[in-house]
Order: structure tokens, then C-alpha cells, then sequence
């Protein structure tokens, strides 16, 4: 049966036979290590010290493969690997562009803020249960998926990531977090499930899960086929996961239940995906359907905007009332993606990161303080500027920062934002950020000055000790510092988001980036 | 063939969105096996059916012979499959779970983590 003569392949036609660059293996360092140091974690679940040591060691050497990653692109441009070293479209091909590489990156940051967290937050049974593991396997998911360049791929790592989301928002088993963790669950994986549909439809018209392959492709098959059902399937799979208006429902009623710790990733990284899967989808690939669907997104936008920080002004408790303000920074997020143009995008990639940062810091503040206090219930809370005066002012440097008041990281992108809705005449879009950061302002000071200001409830409380909170807080104070940095000298940090902003807006230079600069069209 | 196989697809979605609006949380459950299923059979209809002509190209060809059905939507499939089937196996025992501390399977009586009658936020101290 089997032939022994062999057919003439050429391999140069098929393999990229050169090695690459010895720094573009960053792009696979945070999947590897990812992995690696997960395995390693669940192989030491009973030793709950060491445990905690060998994932710290792992989310430091991600966020060091994620900062060389985001050198070398900075400095050489999007890094291309293709797995079995196949041409793109066959292989699954890792494109690191500036988009991705900088999510990354601050990805990496809120992880190693929520491992280092987890020492204090985390209990021996909560890391027999596999906090350790499950965030770093979360981590590796929400890397990849901002790295990964084919759409099937992206499918499979937001599965990762959301089974390793599951495992963490469980953990504890309290009824409250079981109720919460089922509506997360259902709902998360219906999102996920129309996004395949979307992905189906999609391969019966292209014929590829390579993105850059179907950039390239899109002009031609224009009108070919249910584009715009495509598009609108992946606005809503993804409008899901990112908690926009009216799809927001499942946020409110988890991301108060696990524990600080998770709370805190969660609202730092996973939103975060869908706005990252958003941006990727309409500016690489369906450009064209995202000027079709720009006045429905920023309808989307303001609403969600607006009624998640009315949300947070009706929460009396303080982790809910976080909830709905990462709701409200998704709104601002998704305006950018609305406008499109230059000066938006940027404030939406500057925003996001701002957002991943601000977000997480807050909700381990939020932990600390409930840790103080006793409660997270606005209506008993009190009595902390007694005990922990300069906790207050971690508490305002935050509410500024979240609010987009200056000189902290929130105010830049919202200038942004605002200019680039003015720009095109959209008044009413401008006016919504505007109003949101107000109201953003009331919810998140009086939740200040109730737990500051307002007396104790109780008289017997002990003093509170640095020395107790030592690693909870130096997690905090670093996002808060790098919040202040990024406020103070925002510059670089424009300069960043203008160039995400730029390569988004000309999908070429990510498609010549996977393909080298040949414009043959495959077949 | 690939007409039936698009309105058994049909009656797939139909059906699960059917069971996915139902209050009751297991056949919610059973809505979304149904809808994943759904969505494989989506898969495995773009990638075209037939059986006639084998996925293989000879020796003395590069590209395979017209009309042959597209084995890469089989694999997603497949991966599809495995996904779905460990999501699933895990909601059963986080919903056997939930039935167990809530006593109840009726997602409107579901009020742990956002309680009915929740205090409204104090307005000044």
C-alpha cells in the first residue's frame, strides 16, 4: 500500500526554516512558563508554603517575559511565531503587535499584584484548593489570547481561561459564592458558545482562522456571506464577556462573591479580554463592519457607561459597588471603539490599561479596608482615618485615579476620549464620559467618607498594625504608584497608545507583520 | 445532505434556546449541551459532507480533487467536543452543588448573593 518513493517537497515552500531571533521566544515565554509553574503548583497542593513560593517565582518570570516581549516589539515591531514552524495561514501562528503585547504586559503586572496579594488573603485551604495553580493557568489563558493570532486559538484560550476563573471563583464554597459562581458560569459559557458560531460561520466563508489571513481576505468577501451577522455575533459574544450594557448582569452578581484576591483579577484582567478581543475583531479584521455598528457601540457605550456608575452610586455594599465602576470603565472603553479614530483608540488602550491597574488596586484596597473595618457594608462602615490615617490617602490617590481626576493615570485617556468625541461632533458621547466620571466621583467618595470619616460602630477595635497587612498593601501601593507615575509623566505612555492606535487603524502592517511583505494572495 | 444536516442544526438552536429561557437550572444545562451541540454540527456543516471523495491528495498533486469534504472543521469539532463536554461535566457538579446549599432550582429564587430585600446605601451619618 505505502509508496517508498518519496514526493519531491521543496520545504522552503511550506517551513519557515530559519531560526528565529533568539528574543522572539518571549511571545511563548507566558504560555510555557504559564503552564509550567501551574503543573508545578498542583504537584506541590499540599505544601501550601512552597506552593505559594514556586507561583510567585512563575508570575515574576511572566511578567519578565511579558516586559522583554514588550522591548522587542517596541523596538523591531510585531513579533510572528507560527507553531511546527509551518507558513501562516497553516499553522497556529503567535502575532505579538503593540496591542497585544501591552495588555500583555499589564497583564502581567495585575497577576503578580494578585499572587502577591493572595499570600495574605489566601488561606492553607484555599491553596489546597488551587488558588495558586488556577491563577497561573488563568494567567497563561489571558496572555495567550491577547498573543494569539489564529481565531479558533482564541476560542480555546478563553475556554482556558474561564475553567481556571471557574476554579477560582468557587473557592470557599460559601452559598453565596455557589450562587454567584452559577450565573457566572452559565452565562460566561454562553458567550463563549456564540462566539464559536461566530467562528463557524466565519470559517465557512473564509476558509481560514488565521486572522491576518482573513484581514487580508475581508475586502474581497465583502458581500459575500453573513458578515454582518458574524459581526454582530461577536459584538454580543464579546459585549457579553466585557459586561457591556444590556449584557452586564452576570458581573454584579459574582464579582462580589470570591474572595478579594479573585475579585481583584477578575475585574483587572478578564473584562479586559473582551475589550482586547473587541478591538482586535473590528479594527484587524472587520474594519468596514465596525463603521456599520459605530453609532450602535456608542449608543452601547454611554449607556453602559452611565448606568454602571448609577449602579455603583445604589450599591451599599462596597465590593458590589466596585463591581458596577468596572462595568462603567468598560463603556469608556467601547466609546474609543466607536469613534475608531486615531486619538479614540488611544484613549481606549490607554484607558484599558489604566483600567486593569486602577481597577485591581481597588478592589484589594477594598480588602484591606473590609479587613479592618469588619464589613463591607457602607451602613456599618467607620471609623478607619482613626486607625490607618495614611490608608486614606492610598484610599483618594485611587478615587482620583478612578474618577479621571488629575494628576493620576485616569485623567489621560479621558481627555482623549472626550477630544476625540468632540472632534467628530458627538456631543452626547463626550457629555456621557463626562457625567459618568461625575457620577463615578459620588459613588466612590462616599464610600470614602463613610468608611473614613464617619466614627466606628464599634468602640473596641484594635489598633490596626502595618505589620499585619504588609503584603496586602505593598500590592496596592505598587499599582497606585505606577498610576501616579503614568499621571505625572504621561507622555511615554500616550506615545504607546498612539502607536496601538496606529497599527490598529492600518491592519496592514499586523498583516505584513504574519505574512512578510509579499501581497500574493493565497488561495 | 447538507439541507438536513442545516435543519437538524436548526431544531438544535431551537431547542436549546427553548430550554435556556426555562427557569429552572437544569434545563438551562441541558440548553447549552444542546447549544454546543449546535454549534459542532454548525462547524461540521461549513467544512462541507461528503463521502465520496477521500481528504487525501496523491503523489503526483499539490492541491486535493474538487468537492472533497474539508477535514480541519472536524478537528475544531473535535476540540469543540472535548471543551464542551468538561464545561459541562463541571456546571453539573457546580449546579448539584448550588441545588445542595440553595435548595432550590429556580434560578428566580437564586437571591444568596444579591439578596431581595437589600438595604438601600445610608444618605448622611
Amino acid at each position: 500500500m505505502a509508496t517508498t518513493e518519496k514526493p519531491d517537497v521543496i520545504l522552503e515552500d511550506a517551513f519557515v526554516l530559519a531560526e528565529p531571533a533568539l528574543a522572539d521566544w518571549f511571545i511563548a515565554g507566558p504560555l510555557i512558563l504559564g503552564f509550567m509553574f501551574g503543573s508545578l503548583c498542583l504537584m506541590q497542593r499540599k505544601n501550601t508554603l512552597l506552593q505559594a513560593r514556586i507561583a510567585i517565582v512563575g508570575l515574576v518570570l511572566m511578567l519578565l517575559a511579558d516586559i522583554g516581549l514588550f522591548l522587542n516589539v517596541l523596538e523591531n515591531g510585531t513579533v510572528v511565531m507560527t507553531m511546527g514552524r509551518w507558513f501562516p495561514p497553516f499553522g497556529i501562528t503567535f502575532a505579538a503587535d503593540m496591542l497585544g503585547a501591552t495588555f500583555a504586559l499589564i497583564a502581567g503586572i495585575v497577576g503578580l499584584a494578585g499572587g502577591i496579594y493572595g499570600l495574605s488573603d489566601i488561606d492553607d485551604t484555599g491553596r489546597r484548593y488551587g488558588f495558586y495553580p488556577f491563577l497561573l493557568l488563568m494567567m497563561a489563558g489571558v496572555t495567550s489570547a491577547f498573543l494569539t493570532g489564529d481565531i479558533f486559538n482564541l476560542y480555546v484560550w478563553f475556554e482556558v481561561l474561564l475553567i481556571a476563573s471557574f476554579g477560582l471563583i468557587i473557592l470557599g464554597s460559601e452559598r453565596e459564592q455557589l450562587d454567584g459562581a452559577t450565573k457566572y458560569a452559565v452565562l460566561n459559557l454562553v458567550a463563549t458558545t456564540l462566539f464559536l458560531i461566530g467562528v463557524a460561520y466565519l470559517y465557512g466563508i473564509f476558509g481560514t482562522l488565521n486572522m491576518a489571513d482573513i484581514a487580508r481576505k475581508a475586502p474581497a468577501l465583502q458581500n459575500t456571506g453573513p458578515h454582518f451577522t458574524i459581526a454582530i455575533l461577536f459584538l454580543f459574544a464579546f459585549g457579553m464577556k466585557a459586561a457591556a450594557f444590556p449584557l452586564n448582569a452576570w458581573l454584579p452578581a459574582s464579582y462580589h462573591t470570591p474572595r478579594i484576591a479573585v475579585s481583584a483579577l477578575f475585574a483587572g484582567l478578564l473584562t479586559k479580554v473582551g475589550i482586547y478581543a473587541l478591538l482586535r475583531i473590528f479594527m484587524t479584521m472587520f474594519p468596514e463592519d465596525r463603521q456599520e455598528l459605530a453609532l450602535l457601540i456608542a449608543i452601547v457605550a454611554a449607556l453602559t457607561m452611565l448606568l454602571g456608575a448609577l449602579g455603583a452610586i445604589a450599591q451599599t455594599d462596597i465590593r458590589r459597588l466596585m463591581g458596577y465602576l468596572v462595568i462603567s470603565g468598560i463603556g469608556l472603553m467601547l466609546a474609543g471603539l466607536a469613534l475608531g479614530s486615531q486619538i479614540g483608540l488611544s484613549g481606549t488602550v490607554f484607558y484599558s490599561a489604566h483600567s486593569m491597574i486602577i481597577m485591581t488596586a481597588l478592589y484589594l484596597l477594598t480588602g484591606v479596608m473590609g479587613g479592618l473595618m469588619g464589613t463591607f457594608d457602607l451602613g456599618r462602615a467607620g471609623g478607619l482615618y482613626a486607625r490607618a490615617p495614611w490608608l486614606a490617602a492610598l484610599c483618594l490617590v485611587l478615587i482620583f485615579a478612578a474618577s479621571g481626576l488629575p494628576p493620576f493615570s485616569g485623567v489621560w485617556p479621558k481627555i482623549l476620549l472626550v477630544k476625540g468625541a468632540i472632534d467628530v461632533g458627538i456631543w452626547w458621547l463626550a457629555a456621557a464620559i463626562l457625567v459618568s466620571g461625575l457620577l463615578t466621583t459620588i459613588a466612590l467618595v462616599r464610600m470614602f467618607s463613610f468608611s473614613f470619616w464617619r466614627p466606628a460602630a464599634e468602640e473596641d477595635l484594635e489598633a490596626f498594625s502595618f505589620a499585619d497587612h504588609r503584603i496586602a498593601i505593598s500590592a496596592t501601593v505598587g499599582l497606585a504608584a505606577l498610576t501616579v507615575i503614568a499621571g505625572i509623566f504621561p507622555e511615554p505612555f500616550i506615545q504607546v497608545s498612539d502607536r496601538v492606535a496606529a497599527e490598529l487603524n492600518s491592519p496592514t502592517s499586523y498583516i505584513e507583520a504574519v505574512f512578510g511583505s509579499s501581497t500574493e494572495e493565497a488561495n | 445532505m447538507e439541507v438536513a444536516v442545516a435543519v437538524l442544526t436548526g431544531v438544535f438552536f431551537f431547542v436549546s434556546i427553548y430550554l435556556i429561557l426555562s427557569r429552572h437550572i437544569i434545563r438551562i444545562l441541558l440548553g447549552i449541551a444542546m447549544l454546543g451541540n449546535g454549534v459542532n454540527l454548525t462547524i461540521f456543516t461549513a467544512g462541507r459532507i461528503t463521502r465520496e471523495v477521500p481528504p487525501i491528495i496523491g503523489a503526483d498533486a499539490y492541491v486535493p480533487l474538487e468537492g472533497i469534504a474539508n477535514p480541519l472543521p472536524q478537528a475544531l469539532v473535535l476540540t469543540a467536543i472535548v471543551i464542551a463536554f468538561s464545561f459541562f461535566a463541571f456546571l453539573l457538579v457546580l449546579v448539584f452543588r448550588t441545588y445542595q446549599e440553595l435548595d432550590t432550582d429556580d434560578t428566580g429564587e437564586m437571591r444568596y448573593a444579591e439578596p431581595r430585600d437589600e438595604e438601600t446605601p445610608p444618605l448622611g451619618y
